[in-house]
């Protein structure tokens, strides 16, 4: 017999602070706590630390602590390989995980440090230059045909292929209604339309709620086609083809049956109550061509007037799938590094497939500019973007833009407890439970998120005018700008920065 | 890829650059002591002068100045490349007069070469074939280094005070229609020669105050058409970046100019519809060539002469007119130098460019 494992977190209630006005109750969806008499009593292995009830509770008399019971300490026999195998040896079963990569690798951005101006050039006050962060996101022209008239005038004529523009390179990734509530969506819709910048709908198809935001809403089309008509397509800002995600490359999605309520059937299209099953590749694409032709499909059904992306998991061979796709009609490429987060991912391929969006974004951009392709396409970044100084970072690597997904979660309100895929989230964002959803007020939270992107684009131009850069395209793929710190010499080869000193 | 590269010289620097819009003599000893009016922007350790007009006995072959390191070593396998490449008309060392102050780590050669049009099947143009055969040059490091390659003109430049590289050059003996001169404050790689300004490439030479502090984005641009920088400087990418979007790309030098230095998108937003189409167009598709950092820049061709500065205007930049003669500098003072009866001065405004054309 393998018996009950100790509990991950306990929760204690200070009998003296607390006045037993039961808000934890009542906020927690995951049943920690129950009233006995006049008692608040505590179950804490029901507990996922998503912090509801201790940011509910009005007098901080909740605690709560992570691994209060250890198991012998091992270096390679771990408690997550340990309770892992007694889960499975139970079940039988894969094991189901949310949020980003769980494992302890280190994190490349915090090896990679940022260069400021001193004396020999002057450093900028954004408090009285101007520093330009406007972004388009298409694909532009290698060279212009640009020649003056018989008056005088210059004249245009290449014709250049739409693209988008958004005042900050921060974008919001996608998410579908299904993953995320409708109201945690109509809030990253509003939000995005605020600043300027744009949001995903995931493969959910697009709630009529959202209808009003549709200028800046990309619409994605996945393996599951769900929620793709001509109406669909017609309304999105851009189109977006996801071939694969970060935090599970190679495989597909499951929105299990029981979420698909009322609203979400009518908006993917599909039978209430069934399951949405996105199988890993698309079935009409099993090659570069097949991709080509969808994209050139897509863009035929919407006269081509709409940018078309593709998204691909940050997979080893990425530098040349983005060639590839760059070869096509399609405008962008968004690349998912395996920190990506999900509502629900095989742990085995959340934590070990992949590859970091730092060493997948500076390959991709020396792959297309030593083909000499890289205005054919942008590269939006996206998987573990945690602050202005990823994005930055990023975007010195090469990258054009980023995908914010977690990050505009956690501004609502997430806690990144990881327990998204079970559809109880206490904070309204990864539930369909309505009332769990209500607590979200969308008014508030769209302006939370909008303040995120808002705080970071100011960082931003802060740290561009500190390297005396006025404009956010001096900073793409300006790699003398970073240094590796404590990185290995391959690594930084990859990654084309000397060291720090150097 | 390259191995690892050096950080490229951060300079600060004095400009000078002079056009008769006539193609009227200018001698040299003018734009000598222009130039030492302002060694308060120098700091002795390199100098050095474009002048256009100075071989019209061999008008038609490309002038290639060359420093070698070792005479005896490295000059032997050079003519090999050269023959390899076409013909050379006549070649000579650069005359060159021994200055107590400057120590000549090189020694400057020229040759009037022709390249061999069979080279470029398909009929590319010869100036592809000269372009080619620079990077090819002067990223190899064999000893030789190619500091000009244009037709009627040379770069005379050395490591050194600007009446010392003057002097050394005899630069005074030269009689030029256009000119440019740098003096030069590095604070990186002092002593290099091939550090020092004019920059050039084919017909167009550069001279710049400054620093890019968008060179690894406008490198990383370059590169992927083929160049090589292989200078230790961010100037060179201006010379590359010039030739990449005048020659190769077919734009007018105004429109060029205005890529490197483009109109923020505030000031495009007001812009009526054709104007604000092409001035977007302009910023997508060259925004990698963009130059952001302080800077200005004079940079000259056979026929033209252009100063342009960064769009925050964060380095000096003065015009002056007397007669057919256009000048644009760093320093008023240097102007006066040259022509104390200089007729009118002004100060353009950031990223607005200054531009003198020869009469036809």
């Amino acid at each position: 017999m393998i018996g009950s494992l100790p509990p991950r977190y306990r929760v204690s209630i200070d009998p003296v602070r607390c006045m037993e006005c039961e808000r934890c109750i009542e906020n927690c969806s995951y049943g920690v706590f129950r009233r006995d008499g006049d008692r608040i009593l505590v179950n804490s292995r029901n507990c996922t630390a998503c912090h509801r009830c201790v940011a509910c509770c009005p007098r901080d008399a909740i605690m709560l602590e992570e691994h209060p019971c250890d198991y012998r300490s091992h270096p390679l026999w771990t408690r997550e390989a340990r309770e892992a195998i007694y889960r499975q040896a139970e079940t039988g079963r894969i094991i189901l995980a949310g949020m980003g990569n769980a494992l302890d690798y280190p994190v490349i951005f915090d090896r990679l440090v940022l260069d400021a101006c001193q004396v020999t050039n002057p450093s900028l006050d954004p408090l009285r230059e101007p520093i330009e962060l406007r972004t388009h996101i298409g694909k532009k022209p290698a060279r212009l045909d640009l020649r003056r008239n018989s008056n005088g005038d210059v004249e245009l004529r290449t014709r250049l292929t739409p693209n988008l523009r958004a005042e900050t390179p921060v974008m919001i990734g996608h998410m579908s209604y299904g993953a995320i509530s409708l109201n945690a969506q109509i809030s990253l819709a509003r939000a995005a339309k605020e600043v300027g910048t744009f949001m995903g709908t995931g493969e959910g198809g697009l709630h009529a709620a959202l209808h009003p935001y549709q200028d800046r809403i990309v619409v994605q089309v996945a393996s599951g086609r769900f929620g793709v008509n001509i109406d669909y397509l017609e309304r999105g800002a851009a189109i977006e083809i996801k071939i694969g995600q970060g935090a599970k490359p190679g495989i597909g999605g499951h929105l299990p049956g029981e979420k698909v309520c009322g609203e979400i059937s009518r908006t993917r299209m599909i039978p209430e109550g069934s399951d949405a099953i996105s199988p890993a590749p698309h079935h009409d694409i099993y090659s570069i061509e097949d991709l080509a032709q969808l994209v050139r499909g897509l863009k035929e059904a919407t006269e081509w007037k709409k940018p078309v992306f593709v998204k691909i998991a940050a997979v080893h061979n990425a530098a040349a799938i983005a060639a590839g796709i760059a070869r096509s009609p399609a405008d962008a490429v968004v690349i998912d590094g395996f920190r990506g987060g999900t509502g629900a991912a095989p742990r085995v391929f959340r934590d070990h497939v992949g590859i970091p969006i730092e060493a997948a974004v500076a390959s991709v951009d020396q792959k297309l500019r030593d083909q000499g392709i890289r205005n054919e396409v942008s590269v939006i970044a996206s998987g573990g973007i945690r602050g202005s100084a990823d994005v930055a970072k990023v975007i010195a690597l090469g990258a054009d833009a980023v995908y914010i997904g977690t990050a505009a979660l956690v501004a609502m309100g997430c806690r990144v407890c990881g327990n998204c895929y079970r559809g109880l989230c206490p904070w309204g964002i990864a539930t369909q439970r309505p009332d769990l959803v209500e607590r979200l007020d969308p008014d508030i939270a769209a302006k939370q998120v909008a303040n995120l992107i808002r705080a970071w684009t100011l960082e931003l131009a802060e740290l561009l005018g500190a390297a005396g850069i006025n404009s956010i395209e001096s900073l793409r793929g300006n790699r003398d700008r970073l240094r590796g710190y404590m990185l290995d010499e391959s690594l930084m080869q990859v990654l084309d920065v000397r060291q720090v000193g150097a | 890829m390259q191995g690892r590269r050096a950080n490229p010289v951060i300079a600060m620097c004095g400009i000078i650059g002079v056009m008769d819009r006539r193609r009227g003599a200018i001698g040299g000893s003018g734009i000598r002591q222009a130039l030492s009016m302002m060694n308060e922007r120098g700091s002795g350790e390199g100098a050095g002068y474009a002048a256009y007009g100075i071989y019209p006995e061999y008008r038609d072959c490309y002038a290639l100045h060359v420093f070698f390191n070792d005479i005896q070593e490295d000059k032997l396998p050079f003519d090999a490349v050269l023959e390899q490449w076409g013909t050379v008309e006549h070649d000579e060392a650069i005359p060159t007069y021994d200055q107590p102050n400057l120590r000549a780590v090189h020694t400057p050669w020229r040759y009037f070469f022709r390249p061999d049009p069979s080279l470029a099947p398909g009929g590319a143009p010869q100036d592809d074939i000269v372009s080619t055969l620079v990077m090819r040059v002067n990223a190899a490091r064999r000893g030789a280094l190619i500091v000009s390659s244009g037709k009627n003109l040379g770069v005379f430049k050395a490591a050194g005070w600007p009446e010392d590289v003057a002097n050394f050059y005899r630069i005074e003996d030269y009689e030029g229609y256009t000119w440019l001169a740098h003096n030069r404050y590095p604070t990186n790689t002092p002593g290099w020669w091939g550090g020092a300004h004019p920059f050039n490439l084919l017909d167009w030479s550069v001279v710049h105050n400054g620093e890019i502090t968008s060179y690894g984005t406008n490198r990383r641009y370059i590169e992927s058409f083929g160049y090589t920088c292989s200078m230790f400087t961010d100037t060179e990418v201006v010379a590359y970046l010039i030739d990449l979007l005048v020659r190769r790309h077919g734009l007018d030098i105004d429109i060029a100019v205005r890529a490197l230095a483009p109109p923020f998108w505030e000031d495009i937003d007001r812009m009526p519809g054709a104007e604000q189409e092409w001035n977007t167009a302009l910023r997508l598709a060259y925004a990698q060539a963009m130059m952001n950092g302080p800077f200005a820049i004079v940079a000259a061709d056979a026929g033209t002469m252009v100063g342009f500065t960064d769009r925050s205007k964060l380095r000096p930049m003065v015009v002056g007119e007397c007669g057919d003669r256009l000048y644009i500098s760093s320093e008023e003072a240097a102007i006066r130098a040259m022509e104390p009866n200089v007729e009118s001065i002004m100060m353009p405004a950031a990223g607005e460019p200054v531009i003198g054309r020869v009469a036809r």
